[in-house]
């Protein structure tokens, strides 16, 4: 009996503490989800989107130039990214299932998707800033596109590999060449996990930082220039919540918490349409 | 049925066929340089890093590694005081991410209920998918001064005194600082090795648990004698995947490290770990030493991470591939 209870109480205590371990990570999330609303909904105003960001020292102001700027890389990054991810992952899928090569690809996208992205930036730097005269946007979107490469390639594999091989073998039973069975209809297929994928790319870019210190750097002035050095909200965020001006750390809490709802709104839609398409 | 068709028809088919076959093949070559583009980027940041690195390289040697000096102005670098607080920062996200990881993917797989499981889940990959910077402009905001006021003073007294760990606690608790890094590190890795965990957990076959439920183990017993063992390998590789994310975290550690250049015993002390070293510095450095010894650390962080993410892949690829006994 004394062997029992003590069974049954580690097994209560074991229990217990895994649902306080899902209750500390349900309450992080809040913790941060409630810190971001507290401290930024104050901060976003018609002037938040409408003013530039202000000079040292200066009152008010907003992170309209930033805004642009992020939208405007992570917009060249998107348009970038997704044919290259796409054809890549259907080389993967489709052409590459048994090769060396393919493997190797699949590998180091594999590392690509964890790897530390500052130093993404670093190699941007010096492949593309360095050698082409400076900081600019289409740097920052270049170092982006390196990051969500790798995620359009995997998810694009992994829902061509979904598709079942008689959908393929009826194609080319009718007579058709091979890049139309991919194009026309394996990729057509798995549509919306593609678009899932692509989503999941902008998320992920969207807040990244690091990669766009060394190369889209930052712009105080409203630029639509991707020659030049760009405004984006995340390096604004870092630069701004280490300052010590008060309305600069509330516009770094504003864009922060826009930040963090267009990449929660995204991964969501993301999700979404992934389940609506994967329970039809 | 060529011996059927007229010739007219077979001569257009035949070059209805050939034109395919080069369609074919224009695709296959396009598909493959794309996928060829992916693979060249790594071994281009591989080769990029190791020419800017070079200057440093050949100016102090291997023993840039493990010397604890940088001082900017005298040009003397050493990557040791970085290497140092990358490993220590992640290594206390680990001792906290990985039981609580445990802990979750213990309770999504075994005791939630069902209809919650999908929810919960998914919660756990929201917190994955908040961008680093927020990570870091909450820690140094919010979490920083609350755990300077109301844990710090309290985890010293309670441990300053106790021999060999009691130095980590010394010193004045100021927030920002090596501990606090880890500490906000551990919660962005916690749901990647969650939900590792939790994929590899709902390999193990039925049978196998309901035997063992079946001979009267207890929840805890199951999942620690039967689900433990049987994902090993998975579960090794999913902390393996936390630790490659964070040994590579940039802005979330920037934020609340203290970036101070030098190895204090203590982990209230302010540190500085190879990204936040590069975040701080890259955009101001001057040309020469200091910029090729910045990207000589980008080199060796690359190369750690590289190596700790590729025994991650396969060790998750043999834990989740596994069917059956």
């Amino acid at each position: 009996m004394d062997l029992y209870a003590r069974r049954i109480l580690t097994n209560r205590v074991g229990i217990a503490l895994s649902m306080v371990a899902m209750a500390f990570g349900l309450a992080a999330l809040m913790w941060i989800l409630w810190t971001l609303f507290y401290n930024g909904f104050s901060a976003l105003s018609w002037d938040f989107f409408t003013q530039d960001t202000p000079a040292p020292g200066s009152e008010g102001g907003g992170l309209r130039n930033a805004i642009v700027g992020t939208l405007m890389i992570v917009g060249v990054t998107t348009l970038v990214s997704t044919p290259i991810g796409i054809l890549a992952g259907i080389y993967l899928a489709e052409f590459g299932t048994t090769s060396r090569f393919a493997a190797a690809t699949r590998f180091v996208t594999d590392i690509m998707l964890s790897a530390p992205s500052i130093v993404v930036g670093l190699f941007v730097y010096a492949l593309a800033v360095a050698t082409l005269g400076g900081f600019s946007g289409w740097a920052g979107s270049l170092a982006l596109s390196l990051i969500a490469i790798p995620v359009v390639v995997r998810t694009t594999e992994n829902m061509l590999l979904l598709v079942p091989s008689s959908l393929r073998e009826a194609a080319f039973a009718v007579g058709a060449p091979r890049w139309k069975v991919s194009l026309s209809i394996t990729l057509r297929a798995v549509k919306a996990g593609v678009v899932t994928g692509i989503l999941l790319a902008i998320a992920r870019v969207l807040g990244e930082t690091a990669p766009l210190l060394f190369t889209a750097l930052n712009n105080q002035f409203y630029s639509t220039n991707m020659s030049q050095p760009m405004g984006n909200l995340p390096v604004v965020i870092f630069q701004f919540a280490m300052s010590p001006y008060d309305n600069w750390v509330s516009l770094a809490w504003g864009g922060a918490l826009l930040i963090a709802l267009l990449v929660l709104g995204i991964n969501v839609v993301a999700r979404v349409l992934f389940r609506k398409k994967s329970s039809d | 049925m060529s011996e059927v068709a007229p010739p007219e028809a077979v001569d257009l088919h035949a070059a209805r066929v050939k034109v395919f076959k080069l369609q074919d093949t224009v695709f296959h070559q396009v598909t493959l340089v794309f996928a060829f583009i992916v693979l060249a980027a790594l071994v281009g940041i591989l080769v990029s890093l190791a020419i800017e690195a070079m200057p440093v390289l050949r100016q102090f040697g291997a023993p840039f590694l493990w010397t604890d000096v940088w001082n900017v102005p005298e040009e003397r670098f050493g990557a040791l005081a970085a290497i140092y607080g990358t490993v220590v920062t992640s290594v206390i996200a680990l001792v906290i991410a990985v039981p609580v990881s445990f802990g979750i993917a213990l309770f999504l797989t075994e005791t939630c209920p069902v209809w919650l499981r999908r929810p919960l889940g998914t919660a756990i990959e929201m917190l994955a998918g908040v961008p680093s910077i927020i990570y870091g402009i909450w820690g140094l905001f919010v979490f920083a001064p609350l755990f300077s006021k109301h844990v710090q003073p309290y985890l010293q007294s309670a441990l300053g005194d106790v021999p060999v760990i009691g130095g980590w606690f010394a010193g004045p608790p100021i927030g920002v600082g090596i501990l606090t890094a880890g500490i906000v590190l551990s919660l962005m890795v916690i749901p990647f090795v969650a939900s590792v965990m939790r994929d590899v957990f709902e390999t193990v076959p039925a049978p196998l648990k309901e035997s063992a439920y079946g001979v009267g183990c207890t929840t805890w017993e199951v999942v620690t004698n039967v689900v433990l063992p049987y994902t090993r390998v998975g579960v090794i590789g999913g902390i393996m995947l936390g630790l490659g994310r964070a040994l590579g975290e940039t802005m979330a550690v920037t934020f609340v490290i203290g970036n101070a250049n030098r190895i204090v015993g203590s982990l209230y002390a302010p540190g500085t770990s190879i990204a936040s070293t590069l975040a701080n510095e890259f955009g101001e450095a001057d040309p020469g030493l200091h910029i090729s010894s910045l990207f000589a650390l980008g080199l060796v962080l690359f190369i750690i991470t590289f190596i700790v993410l590729a025994i991650s892949r396969w060790l998750i690829r043999r834990g989740t591939a596994k069917q059956g006994i």
